[in-house]
């Protein structure tokens, strides 16, 4: 189906973009203010099935690269994606009738939003990671063998660089990151040309409708006094792997990457701990702790990360791994944790939910599976169903 | 004025502000030519011509208060200072905030602080003044000092020139309090009130910062603010019996009217506290027929309260120790959980006053250099130098201003040597000069 992107849904989308984000990805606090200035001034942001693009139709996904260091102090500008999105255009020598996103999870969910408000064209609803992945590899698009060239980068000046030939998607991500350092750290990334045939061939299909419904179900939730962490569980079909304090963050920042193990503990949830001005539930009523008794009901959790969260186990049994969703979010309120917020004493509640069936091929888990980041572990597929295209559970 | 044209241009300064506030402040914003790269290069050149067009328009429309931001400027702050001394060419009697000498990285929100900044300098200046006329109605010939967030003093004028660092000071007064009156530097300080709780970190003496943005009004900033955790518990909470529910309503201070123990008609922690039999305050007849079990319960809920507030505060799980003060420290009387001691140090109900009495005066520097055009410890040198004239610009004096704390961290993600230095030096109160 068909939709238009309104305020209201830039909050939704960001907030399921974030939990979709597994932990990295990076905030879409900037690229949502972007966003709304455009909404605000009248521009129409149109979502569109997959299934409604022509086969021998022109687009291409539109990103953000950089540091993240780098994109808190140059705050982006207003032309750079549209930018980027030309000069694929114009090497391709045929007009673009649509955009795609290249990641759903964090910041980059936003991007072709942006892209679309400035030059009308409609974005597919979809993604080529259902989540967030560090590195451009790490896509259905590469892993179904689309080519990352000719790719595209613009800088806040205006320079403007397209790479025509690239070996495969590794070398895109070195060169692509050399040209971004180059331009003073962030740049507007276009990758990679689309036809129509390899949108529907390759796409995770509908992960802006999911993105808006789990943020709708916490926002709803929130207004109506529900918990936000069950409604979270019912619209993503996700199973609660854990409830529980940090009781020990361990950091090594290596090759570009936030590595490191998380460990949370069991806690009782009867404590009434509220801050002076917000009213919470009542002691021993929170449904997150009814269900956590139902659920794995471990003492212990450990998870590790880069940059996103890929191996969760609870008492030292493996209960999920990459590439099925490890979302990480606060206990009470159900907004996302990044693994950059990591720290002693926070409450969070531990959410698996299953990967994309893209994701989960043999091709796929070469790439994406655990064995990929270093873990000499098989992937252990979570009895939970992608909840991409299961129909709307909150009406 | 924010200078990084042509970076940023899609999201203007005060752009996440709150409607009503910004035009409040006037909504004023440009943007010009300027700022730099994270490796300090320079984004683009600064144009005099431009910022004095855009200084101009300012004296036109009769604004004097002016921020000025500047992309990277916790990396390279002169393009700021160059404006400044540009826009004061055109406008003598401008009042010029810069961002670099409040906020840290992160432009919107270091931009952010500094317009607050900026905006809230006029209302300093009256509050300050009126705070010297009723010293001088009550004959008091002293020096005014205001005490700022970091729980360290400052010269009024001083205070009169960076308002939002008085922000959150009362919390921290409590804690520079409690180190002074426990001899205690490092732990965890609880401070309980008449409505609410407050807990903070002590570290070397001085409260934690927080690290991540603070909203102050629904603006997003990131100056520097003491890392408090509050809970609804206090003296004067209101205790519900069927369901037992604590707060977070508080009679507050209509407590010696409210209060069973005063003869009032509301349950209250105090009443609890006394009939358990712990605090001397009130009438002990009063709170006689309260159910045992019910006294019990609830004492059990208000340790638990303040165990996982303290939790909370706690960088690792190990045992720490925990300074109680404030009038309402009366409802913890027992052992705390993940807690090595409890120290309720003696005058612990004023340690507020203890401390922004013991009078120490802060000088800090939080900005990144780049060790292309100097050497690790001449960064670090060159940190703590201007630490030191910071405090002494407060109102330090010089020959007792130490340094307390230096960390120093590179910058992730990126190829150049940036390395970001934090440095706090802390003095005693110039007393001399005050003469």
């Amino acid at each position: 189906m068909e939709w238009l992107v309104t305020e209201a849904d830039v909050d939704a989308i960001a907030l399921g973009a974030g939990v979709l984000g597994t932990g990295g990805g990076g905030n879409p606090y900037l690229g949502r203010l972007h966003l709304l200035q455009h909404l605000r001034l009248g521009a129409a942001v149109r979502i569109i099935p997959a299934d409604a693009v022509d086969d021998d139709a022109l687009g291409c996904a539109v990103g953000g690269m950089g540091a993240p260091t780098v994109g808190i102090e140059k705050l982006p500008t207003k032309h750079q994606m549209v930018g980027a999105v030309r000069a694929l255009e114009a090497h391709a020598g045929r007009p673009f009738s649509f955009l795609a996103c290249g990641e759903i999870g964090g910041a980059n969910s936003l991007q072709p939003l942006i892209a679309a408000a400035q030059t009308g064209l409609p974005v597919v609803d979809g993604d080529p990671m259902g989540r967030a992945f560090p590195e451009l590899q790490m896509d259905t698009f590469m892993i179904g063998g689309v080519s990352p060239a000719p790719l595209s980068l613009r800088d806040a000046h205006g320079n403007t660089v397209v790479v025509t030939e690239l070996v495969d998607a590794f070398w895109a991500e070195r060169i692509g990151r050399a040209i971004t350092i180059a331009m003073g750290g962030s740049a507007a990334l276009g990758l990679p040309l689309l036809t129509g045939a390899q949108v529907k061939q390759h796409i995770i299909r509908g992960t802006y409708t999911l993105a808006r419904r789990l943020g709708r179900a916490v926002l709803e939730a929130d207004r109506r006094g529900l918990h936000p962490v069950e409604s979270l569980l019912r619209e993503s079909g996700g199973l609660l792997l854990f409830v529980g304090k940090v009781v020990d963050v361990d950091r090594r920042t290596t090759g570009g990457f936030a590595r490191g193990s998380l460990r949370l503990e069991a806690v009782s949830h009867d404590l009434a701990g509220a801050p002076a001005a917000g009213a919470r539930q009542p002691a021993g009523e929170s449904p997150v702790s009814r269900a956590h008794e139902g659920s794995t009901g471990g003492r212990q959790c450990e998870i590790e990360f880069q940059n996103e969260f890929l191996i969760a186990r609870v008492d030292g049994r493996v209960v999920a791994t990459t590439p099925d969703l490890i979302c990480i979010v606060d206990a009470e309120t159900a907004r996302p944790v990044g693994t950059e917020m990591l720290r002693y004493g926070l409450r969070l509640a531990v959410i698996g939910i299953g990967a994309p069936p893209q994701l989960k091929t043999p091709r796929a888990l070469a790439v994406v599976g655990p064995r990929a980041f270093g873990y000499d572990l098989d992937f252990q597929p979570l009895a939970a169903a992608w909840p991409g295209t299961q129909p709307e559970v909150a009406g | 004025m924010r200078l990084g044209l042509p970076a940023g241009d899609a999201l203007p300064p005060m752009v996440d502000w709150p409607a009503d506030l910004r035009e409040a402040v006037g909504d004023a914003a440009w943007m010009v030519h300027g700022g730099r790269e994270f490796d300090g290069r320079p984004l683009s050149p600064l144009d005099p011509e431009e910022i004095r067009q855009v200084a101009r328009q300012i004296g036109q429309r009769g604004i004097r208060a002016v921020a000025l931001s500047s992309v990277f400027a916790p990396v390279h702050a002169g393009d700021e200072e160059q404006a400044a001394a540009i826009i004061r060419q055109v406008l003598s009697d401008a009042d010029i905030t810069l961002s670099s000498e409040i906020g840290r990285m992160g432009l919107l929100e270091r931009e952010n602080a500094g317009v607050l900044n900026a905006a809230l300098r006029p209302l300093a200046a009256r509050t300050i003044r009126a705070f010297r006329r009723a010293l001088e109605g009550r004959g008091v010939g002293a020096r005014l000092y205001l005490t700022q967030n970091d729980g360290t003093l400052m010269k009024a004028e001083f205070a009169e020139r960076y308002p939002v660092l008085t922000f959150a000071s009362g919390p921290t007064n409590s804690m520079r309090g409690a180190a002074y009156l426990s001899g205690l530097r490092d732990g965890i300080v609880v401070d309980i009130g008449g409505t609410s709780t407050d807990v903070g970190a002590l570290v070397q003496g001085f409260p934690r910062e927080a690290s991540a943005a603070v909203e102050v009004g629904g603006v997003r900033t990131n100056f520097r603010m003491p890392d408090i955790w509050s809970v609804a518990l206090g003296g004067g909470t209101v205790l519900r019996a069927d369901p037992p529910a604590v707060g977070p309503a508080s009679v507050g201070r209509r407590i010696t009217r409210e209060a069973l123990v005063f003869g009032g008609k509301t349950l209250t922690a105090t009443d609890i506290a006394v009939a358990a039999g712990c605090a001397r305050v009130g009438d002990q007849e009063r709170v006689r027929h309260l159910p045992p079990d019910l006294v019990e319960a609830f004492v059990d809920r208000m340790h638990r309260m303040v165990e996982e507030a303290v939790d909370r505060m706690k960088t690792s799980a190990g045992p720490v120790p925990v300074i109680l003060v404030g009038g309402g420290s009366i409802l913890i009387h027992r052992p705390l959980r993940g807690v090595s001691r409890v120290v309720r140090p003696p005058h612990h109900e004023v340690a507020n006053a203890v401390g922004a009495a013991i009078a120490q005066i802060s000088g800090t520097v939080d900005r990144v250099y780049n060790l292309e055009e100097m050497s690790r410890s001449e960064a670090l040198e060159h940190a703590r130098r201007e630490a030191v004239e910071r405090a002494v610009a407060a109102g330090a004096r010089r020959e007792t201003v130490e340094v307390v704390d230096v960390e120093d961290v590179p910058l992730a993600y990126l190829p150049s040597n940036a390395l970001r230095v934090r440095v706090k030096a802390v003095g005693e109160l110039d007393l001399g000069a005050a003469r």
